[in-house]
């Protein structure tokens, strides 16, 4: 099933599909530069965390509950704990990334955020024909860009600081982007029932720690979608 | 404020096992393939974790009340996304709501 289709031609593809989200990755970006020096971060340390962790929500959870003076194997480990969701990112692209040597795959592993995973979840959907390397192009355009710009506007929090308001909603701005992305795959029968079981899993799981709601209603999503397809699947000579 | 030390060993602790999660199937698995049904599940990731992280945060705001404009905003976001599958029109959208309504009152 592979067809022609450039690295190049992915990456400017991924560029432009993945720019509504610098919308809400430059607020949040400049938000957690800025609360990371009022913390007592020097400009370093802010930017360690944004260029080695690159990943908003575990930068956040490390700096509060360093705030609060947690031991250090606390903080990485919830911390790491808000992140175990890109394990299953990184299960899902294995079918499309796999074959890469090595080193390809250490680069996309870095890069592997939400927002690129998302994107190139809904574009596999989309355009099932792009080449390995057009996909792997299109995956590095979107994460990249947004990459560089995590960098900057933390940069930009860190030093401008005071000048920059912290209150406002950002934490509400994040989510609706995730819904903008899911919204075009729930036309679909399965992926809408496991888009409600994740939300309802999430919402029973609510009280269990270190974020393990989230990874067990994503599981039990998963499975929804999985056996509803195949289900769908059966049925179908019956209705031609 | 902070040791050097703690937080220069909290962000690399933390950068190195981020980036292990990031590599663990891709980089373990690499070319073999994987079990059928394991596929067949893996094609829902997306919606089975995003709609999960949002909920909370679009039923609860930060003292925990309910706030019915992020659920009307969500909505007005999933309604335009199904309907025009444009990511820029329903993200636009959502936030327009939100924030300019916010702005409002």
């Amino acid at each position: 099933m592979q067809t022609q289709g450039s690295f190049f031609r992915g990456f400017r593809q991924g560029f432009w599909s993945g720019l509504p989200f610098a919308l809400v990755l430059g607020p949040f970006g400049m938000l957690f530069g800025v609360i990371a020096t009022e913390a007592g971060l020097d400009l370093a340390q802010v930017m360690g965390f944004s260029v080695l962790v690159i990943a908003g929500a575990a930068q956040v959870t490390a700096l509060s509950l360093m705030n609060e003076s947690a031991p250090v194997l606390i903080v990485v480990f919830t911390a790491l704990a808000v992140n175990m969701r890109m394990a299953i990112y990184s299960a899902a692209l294995v079918e499309h990334f796999g074959a890469f040597p090595l080193w390809k795959r250490a680069v996309a592993a870095y890069w592997l955020f939400d927002q690129p995973f998302a994107m190139t979840a809904v574009d596999i959907n989309k355009n099932p024909l792009r080449s390995r390397d057009e996909r792997f192009g299109f995956y590095l355009g979107v994460a990249i860009p947004l990459g560089i710009l995590w960098y900057v506007v933390t940069y930009l929090g860190a030093t401008l600081g005071d000048l920059l308001p912290t209150d406002i909603g950002m934490e509400f701005a994040i989510p609706a982007t995730f819904l903008a992305l899911v919204a075009p795959l729930l036309r679909s029968l399965p992926h809408l029932a496991a888009a409600f079981t994740s939300v309802a899993g999430t919402l029973v799981f609510a009280s269990l720690p270190f974020n393990s709601g989230l990874l067990l209603a994503a599981l039990l999503a998963l499975i929804v979608g999985a056996e509803i397809e195949k289900r769908l699947e059966r049925r179908r000579p019956a209705d031609v | 404020m902070f040791d050097a030390g703690y937080v220069w060993t909290i962000i690399i602790l933390l950068g190195v096992g981020t980036w292990m999660i990031r590599f663990s199937f891709m980089g373990l698995v690499g070319d073999r393939p994987l079990p059928a049904y394991f596929r067949r599940m893996l094609n829902y990731s997306a919606v089975a974790v995003l709609p999960g992280i949002c909920a909370p945060i679009i039923l609860t705001n930060k003292t925990g009340d309910f706030e019915p404009l992020r659920l009307i905003a969500a909505a007005a976001i999933l309604i335009i996304g199904v309907w025009t599958q444009s990511l820029m029109k329903s993200i636009c959208a959502g936030l327009l709501i939100y924030f300019g309504i916010n702005a409002l009152f």
